[in-house]
């Protein structure tokens, strides 16, 4: 496919990214740069100096809310994308309503029991839904055990491993890696519906 | 039994187990996990009541933090 076909194709498409932080703000800006038509994206936070060592946000943006410039910054890299901010805290009630209209969801919290939840509420109320979740990113080095696996529906990115700790944060590299793992999963699932996973 | 765990081929010497004794007896003490059987989810108020048998697929996945 040429990137005219392909940019086509995504245009039509709708992906809903469920947190703003690290793995949802980088697989956020890559969907925009090949041109997923319309994103929607949803988080309640606010942009912390210490968020910074990974997430795409900018020094003088710090104290504002994730989700609602996110959607300015996919807008100075591609106009074209319709974005759809939620300031919102995500909960098994509003997780239906808002990814609803979805053709993929990409989970992109950074507690355990927030990915336990979107995972549960979308074998409950979507069970169509491919989710793309993103497990395992902390610290730094061993790229080669970061991979992605299919589930049923589920799409697991990550190492499956290593968790967040005082001794192993998550930085930028490894956590954009998955991010950009989840990303390319999503173009996957678009263009070629999952088969290749 | 003959089951799947994780895609892997696994042997147990009683007929059937539930969730509870086969996370025990494979010593998954996660505290945060999803598990399906045969593609359906298995939520943690079911582990002491649902039954794994003879041929079934088990899937155990960690929730782990990180974003």
């Amino acid at each position: 496919m040429t990137f005219k076909e392909i940019k086509k194709i995504l245009g039509n498409k709708t992906v809903g990214i469920a947190g703003c932080g690290g793995l949802g703000s980088n697989c956020a800006v890559a969907l925009a740069r090949v041109g997923v038509g319309r994103l929607i994206i949803a988080d309640f936070d606010i942009i912390e100096e210490s968020n910074l060592n990974r997430q795409y946000y900018f020094y003088d943006q710090i104290g504002k809310y994730k989700a609602t410039t996110l959607k300015n910054n996919i807008r100075l890299i591609n106009p074209y994308i319709n974005v759809e901010s939620h300031v919102q805290e995500l909960n098994s009630e509003n997780i239906p309503d808002l990814f609803n209209c979805c053709d993929v969801i990409v989970e992109a919290f950074d507690k355990a029991e927030m990915k336990l939840m979107i995972i549960e509420t979308v074998y409950d109320e979507m069970p169509e839904m491919p989710l793309v979740t993103g497990l395992g990113m902390a610290g730094w080095g061993n790229s080669n055990i970061l991979r992605c696996r299919k589930s049923d529906k589920l799409y697991i990115c990550g190492d499956e491993i290593n968790e967040v700790s005082e001794v192993l944060p998550p930085l930028a590299p490894r956590v954009g890696i998955v991010a950009n793992m989840q990303a390319n999963t999503v173009l996957e699932i678009l263009l070629n519906k999952g088969e290749r996973l | 039994m003959k089951i799947k765990l994780n895609n892997r081929d696994e042997s147990f010497d009683s007929d059937n187990l539930t969730i509870s004794e086969l996370l025990k007896f494979k010593n998954f003490t996660f505290k945060m996990m999803i598990i399906k059987v045969n593609g359906n989810l298995v939520k943690k108020s079911q582990y002491s009541t649902t039954v794994v048998i003879d041929g079934d697929d088990v899937q155990v996945l960690h929730m782990i933090s990180g974003g």
